[in-house]
């Protein structure tokens, strides 16, 4: 790699998409969006604790389950990926 | 608008809690997280929690650990929170603060997926930590010493793994061999790309252990092996040599043993009988004890059993885990098991308890084994038990948890001085109503009726070295009586007191001798039974005496003073005359200072409404040192010190000031700054405090000098955490009070009311409000008020449990086979009488402890309630059937009049929320309150297609939001007739507010909506909508063109319909309609205006407008999931605005929160601050060290005091 490539808007993007989980791109389409926004809210919905309570007293289950849940729904938030249409 | 926002009650919730030596030495203590508070506990001798500090840190509190140094005593606190960064703490005895010994930055601030602080692992060793987030990041930090025996920390070491998500790290212990960190780690990658399902079917959750390299400085992935898909959390084992090494595995039904090298030990955990089949059984819970010679681990499950785990090993081979039922209490969120015998149970709703253990789960009980497991083609096959009482553990002690507020009112409903809060809390079998009240809570020690009406009260000790009060001495109206303090209190009639005559003091003089002073004269007795007595010149009587213990100020009629000092061979001599203008109101002199012979000051109140402050030096005695002016004659005076002290308990670190206390006519207690070396009075302040002229007294609280004050009620004012605090006692109206101390009460109170005598303590300093419960059934969602009777109707709802019938037979069949059919009878009448709420403590099976049994989540109980809040009493309770759940509640007078006011319920059916929002029908109830309103007759119920959430009373018919719908009804025969409906707002409609012809919408996620209703054309239509999309948890109608709410991430915000808007649509004679006809993208044509924005950090259920003190301004109040109360204040000039905010600038600056949270990001979290000022970040001003204190206010060109005043006075609008 030369020394100017680090600087091109490309390379930096790369490196902002390894560094940040999250970072969209140009094709990126709306169920990967979709995904990376629901991972987002979950580990935030963990992150706060009132908002965890919030919800186990909503669906009457315990704080610890309800994190538990939140953290398996991470895996596939958004049910199965669309087929890919290979080009 | 400019508010100042104050925390009245903080966060009662807890998050995380830990236990160690945080102080250093043996004493255990636990820290506890309450979500953005970090407060230090210790349980004092007594078994009762106390707490030592309290630290407000503006920011999210996600994980706490503890970790030793070896060799060390001291346990230091490691928090992961929000700030995106490692911060170690450890605790200053000295000056009672958590300092900051390490601040690491990592990442991002914010909860973010991928930036560290949600799970904390600490090397049992503790010499390292690592910090992980719920995706792809950990770090380790290795913790060491430097020569100066400080600790270290050192740049992170990165263990990352990209498209995994961590469910729970753990350190494992390995003795003194490289730290290695443990995590249970999905990779979701695969799954993301497969669309077959295939890969996402066969993710497959690994153990992973990462290993620390010491010598290398470098992490590495040593170990990974396949784990139970439903592992949810990792507990250390203890290793190297006190136990086999290696991690116990908490999955869904299972807890398995694994360690590298070692097979997996699998034991399956009991599942309680009645259990679903569905529902699975997760550890949420964990605490470890490990001794010497043993150890063993405490899990509890979600449903609050308590399980003991033993592990059978030879060296480091395990061969057998054992899974035992230990005892059931209210789940919690962490539990701590004390070295003193002790576990602490932070529960995760409702209060929080301290448990003593009886055994240590020795006896036989059920229990599954690795060595019993049984596989069947079904899979493993459970072990079953049923839950008992409790066997090991003995609760000790409460501390009261408000956790989670569901709704809240503020009403005058006792016509009391002040408001109450009507709060409703809890969840399920644990939930109730609370009425709180601002005050301290007391204990009543003793009551004793007296002979007649005595008007006041001494204590007095034999000598000044006694730690006892020897005698209470009673004055009544024309005779004395003395009363001997020992194992009981009996009347005496040797103290050498005289008995024929009023007293108007009594108390210790010199070293051991007493002093009587009654209107003609002082009686001295000295310790050998000697009595001197000095009688008034003439017919001249003593009306008014100041006096401590080597000085005594008497007034006679007329107003001449004669001062007397003791002399060295402890005689009384009098020393000076004065003669003052007119008739003294009142004396008082200060105790002597520490090391001297005499208080230099003598206060001296008249009827001219003055304060004179004279001097008693010997060179200038009784001269005239200042004069104060006060609006009404003083009653009362008392010179109270506030005290130096850097640090210490109290955290005070300003100097002392003394300051005098005077008791006005006018019910106003004035307090004014006294210059120690001139006399000078400056910097007064002055305060209302009830109907009659407040009289003071000093008592002893926490050994040091408070100040009662009484007026129509009783108020406390002493120094806590650096504030001096003045708040009301929960108690009856006392007449005169003395402090007492004995040998059964070490520091209380014995006062006068009427002709009774009476001792009490007060309890749990530092509390604003004190509160009196009563339970609930299901977990409350909303109440109303019923205004004529002041009854209150609250509706209370639980998904996912069994109806009073079916559990009273569940348990009645439980108690048959358990073979205790006698006691099974009578306990089943009692509950057809009363239900679940009101179980007497002896039942074995109460649900408050135990829960009710889970049911299938489709099944809803639900019930509606009156209740007498005077008599605690329910008068009438309807169970709904059929998993009717009721929602929404008002009462509504319906134009007709023919039944007067009715109450409107809006139920759904079968509601679900997974996989799918779903319900098989919305119902409205209305009922008609009979018997004087203690009771409900249900008038028709009337089916809707969508769950109605919000109802309100509108021009005499009832407006119902059911789904996105607004729909207006009027009353029928048999059913609502719909009158009119719109249909165009978003999502689910939460709330309706309605003033004049304006209606208030809040809609779940998309904020407020103002609406108008044109009777003419009966038509509804929204007019001005918000630009935001807030997710709505509650909302308040602040005036006509402004709403206050408060969204689930944490915000309250007030928005307002600009005034030009406002007042064009009033004048439009078509109200706005042609406008409403041009709005764009579906939106409303006119906006609404935020005007305040406030991040509070916790989830806010409730917002009232209020006022919580006499004639004082209203503030909005509010009520969070956490327990918390706080209360939005408007300033009322721009002076106070500028001043706090300048505070508030520098307190950021040099005051920055512990945890390392930018406070100003903070409170613009999800939206910028907006005209708000942080009241409690002003408040830890006083916290500051002394000269900080003095830059601060230079820059503000004040003092410090004035600053201190300036804070003191504003909490004094609130509360």
């Amino acid at each position: 790699m030369q020394a100017s490539d680090r600087f091109n808007i490309n390379s930096q993007l790369e490196h902002l998409q390894a560094k940040y989980v999250g970072t969209g791109h140009a094709d990126l389409n709306r169920f990967e969006w979709a995904v990376n926004i629901q991972r987002d809210s979950y580990a935030s919905y963990i992150g706060h604790y009132p908002m965890l309570a919030y919800f186990a007293v909503a669906e009457n289950e315990s704080i610890g389950r309800e994190h538990y849940n939140f953290m398996q729904k991470m895996l596939l938030p958004c049910g199965l990926p669309p087929e890919r249409e290979d080009d | 608008m400019y508010l100042y926002s104050l925390t009245l009650q903080q966060a009662t919730g807890i998050v995380s809690a830990i236990n160690g030596n945080f102080s250093g030495g043996k004493v255990q203590e636990i820290v506890v997280a309450r979500g953005k508070v970090l407060d230090l506990l210790r349980p004092d001798d007594n078994g009762k929690i106390q707490t030592l500090l309290s630290v407000e840190i503006f920011g999210a509190i996600r994980s706490l650990a503890q970790f030793r140094l070896t060799g060390s005593q001291k346990d230091f606190i490691v928090v992961g929170s929000d700030s995106g960064r490692i911060v170690i703490l450890e605790y200053n005895k000295e000056k009672n603060v958590f300092d900051k010994l390490h601040q690491e930055t990592f990442g991002k601030s914010g909860c973010r997926r991928i930036v560290p602080g949600q799970y904390l692992a600490i090397d049992p060793k503790g010499r390292a930590v690592m910090i992980g987030a719920c995706e792809k990041q950990k770090l380790v930090y290795v913790l060491n010493r430097d020569t100066a025996a400080r600790l270290t920390i050192s740049s992170p070491l990165e263990a990352h793994k990209s498209h995994t998500i961590t469910y729970s790290i753990c350190g494992v212990d390995c003795g003194f061999d490289n730290p290695i960190f443990a995590a249970i780690e999905l990779d979701y990658s695969e799954a993301d790309q497969d669309s077959t399902g295939q890969a996402a079917a066969e993710a497959q959750k690994h153990l992973t252990f990462y290993e620390l390299d010491l010598g290398l400085n470098h992490v590495s992935r040593k170990w990974s092996e396949q784990v139970d898909n439903g592992a949810n959390m990792l507990v250390t084992v203890p290793g190297g040599g006190d136990g086999p090494s290696g991690v116990l595995v908490c999955a869904e039904n299972f807890v398995i043993y694994k360690n590298q090298g070692h097979p997996d030990v699998r034991a399956v955990i009991p599942r309680r009988a009645d259990l679903p089949a569905e529902r699975g059984v997760l550890v949420v819970s964990a605490a470890t004890h490990k001794q010497k010679s043993m150890f063993f681990f405490l899990l509890q499950t979600e449903y609050g059993d308590i399980f003991k785990v033993t592990l059978e090993h030879e060296n480091d081979r395990v061969s057998e885990l054992k899974i035992k039922y230990f005892d059931t209490i209210p789940v919690t969120a962490s539990m701590c098991v004390l070295k003193s015998g002790f576990l602490f149970a932070a529960s995760e709703f409702g209060n929080h308890s301290l448990y003593q253990f009886q055994a240590i789960g020795d006896d036989p009980d059920v229990e599954a084994s690795s060595a019993t497991l049984m596989e069947t083609e079904e899979g493993f096959q459970p072990v079953f038990f049923q839950p008992r009482g409790l066997k090991n553990l003995l609760r000790i002690d409460q501390v009261e948890s408000l956790m989670p507020i569901m709704d809240m009112k503020v009403i005058n409903l006792f016509e009391e001085e002040t408001p109450q809060i009507f709060a409703l809390c809890g969840r399920g079998p644990r939930s109730s109503l609370r009425i709180l009240r601002p005050g301290l809570a007391i204990s009543e020690m003793a009551v004793s009726q007296l002979p007649g009406v005595p008007s006041a009260v001494w204590t007095v000790k034999k000598n000044v070295n006694d730690e006892f009060d020897a005698y209470i001495v009673v004055s009544f109206a024309n005779a004395t009586l003395v009363l001997s303090i020992g194992e009981t209190v009996e009347e005496v009639s040797d103290s050498g007191f005289l008995d024929t005559t009023p007293s108007l003091a009594v108390s210790l003089i010199g070293d051991d001798s007493l002093m009587q002073v009654h209107p003609s004269g002082i009686r001295h007795i000295r310790e050998d039974g000697r009595i001197n007595e000095w009688r008034t010149p003439g017919k001249r009587t003593i009306v008014k005496v100041g006096s401590n213990r080597l000085q005594v100020v008497i007034a006679l009629s007329g107003g001449e003073l004669i001062y007397f000092e003791v002399d060295m061979t402890g005689q009384l001599m009098e020393v000076e005359k004065h003669e003052m203008s007119g008739d003294v109101a009142c004396l008082e002199i200060a105790p002597v200072p520490e090391g001297r012979q005499r208080s230099r000051f003598l206060a001296v109140g008249s009827y001219d409404n003055t304060i004179r402050i004279l001097s008693l030096d010997p060179d200038d005695c009784m001269q005239i040192l200042s004069v104060q002016s006060v609006s009404s004659s003083p009653e009362s005076l008392l010179f109270l010190e506030v005290q130096a002290s850097t640090g210490g308990e109290d955290g005070a670190d300003h100097p002392a000031s003394l300051f005098l206390n005077a008791g006005l006519q006018n019910g106003v207690l004035f307090r004014t700054v006294v210059d120690m070396v001139t006399g000078q009075l400056s910097d007064s302040r002055s305060r209302f405090l009830g109907l009659t002229a407040p009289k003071l007294f000093s008592v002893i609280v926490r050994s040091r000098r408070a100040m009662l004050c009484l007026s129509s009620r009783p108020w406390l004012g002493y120094i806590y955490q650096g504030h001096f605090l003045l708040t009301p006692l929960s108690y009856e109206t006392l007449e005169f009070a003395a402090s007492f101390s004995s040998d059964q009460c070490a520091e209380g109170v014995v006062a006068v009311a009427g002709d009774a005598l009476r001792v009490f303590t007060i309890e749990r300093l530092g509390e604003t409000f004190n509160e009196t419960a009563i339970p609930l059934r299901y977990t409350p969602r909303k109440f109303v008020l019923q205004p004529k009777r002041k009854l209150l109707v609250i509706i209370e709802s639980d998904q996912g449990a069994f109806t009073a019938n079916e559990r009273e037979a569940a348990k009645k069949e439980c108690f048959e086979a358990a073979g205790m059919g006698d006691r099974a009878n009578g306990k089943i009448e009692h509950m057809e009488n009363g239900g679940g709420d009101d179980e007497d403590k002896e039942d074995p099976l109460s649900d408050e402890q135990f829960g009710y049994p889970k049911a299938e989540s489709e099944k809803w109980v639900s019930c509606i309630r009156v209740l007498d809040p005077r008599a605690s009493k329910t008068t009438c309770l309807l169970e709904l059937q059929d998993n009717e759940a009721a929602f929404s509640i008002c009462t509504v007078n319906f134009h007709d009049k023919e039944y007067g006011t009715l109450l409107a319920v809006g139920t759904a059916k079968s509601l679900q929320f997974w996989p799918k929002r779903s319900f098989s029908a919305g119902y409205i109830h209305i009922y008609r309150f009979v018997e004087d309103g203690k009771s409900l007759e249900l008038l028709h119920k009337t089916q809707v297609e969508g769950v109605p959430l919000a109802l309100c009373q509108f021009q005499g018919r009832l407006l119902a939001g059911i789904g996105p719908v607004l729909r207006l009804y009027d009353l029928g025969k048999r059913r609502l007739l719909r009158k009119c409906e719109n249909k165009l707002f978003p999502n689910t409609i939460m709330s309706i507010h309605t003033y004049r012809d304006r209606i208030y919408v809040g809609d779940i996620k998309e904020s407020f909506h103002y609406c108008k209703y044109r009777r003419d054309e009966n038509q509804l239509y929204i007019f001005a909508d918000d630009v935001y999309p807030r997710w709505l948890t509650a909302s308040h109608h602040v005036d006509f063109d402004t709403m206050a709410g408060a969204d689930k991430f944490g915000n309250v915000y007030f928005v307002r319909l600009p005034q030009d808007v406002s007042d064009e649509i009033e004048e439009d004679p078509t109200g706005g309609k042609i406008k409403w006809e041009q709005g764009k993208l579906n939106g409303a044509p006119n906006k609404v205006e935020e005007i305040v924005q406030f991040h509070v950090g916790d989830v806010v259920t409730s917002l009232q407008k209020a006022s919580l003190i006499p004639g004082g301004g209203e503030c909005i109040f509010y009520g969070t999931v956490m327990g918390s109360l706080g209360a939005l204040l408007p300033f009322t000039s721009r002076d106070d605005v500028d001043f706090f905010s300048h505070l508030e600038m520098h307190l950021r600056q040099e005051h920055p929160p512990l945890c390392g949270r930018d406070h100003m990001a903070f409170r613009s979290a999800y939206f910028p601050v907006k005209d708000v000022i942080d009241g409690d970040l002003c408040e830890q001003f006083p916290t500051l060290p002394l000269d900080m204190q003095r830059k601060i206010a230079d820059e503000l060109d004040r003092t410090p005091a004035e600053i201190l005043k300036k804070l003191e006075e504003v909490r004094n609008k609130i509360i």
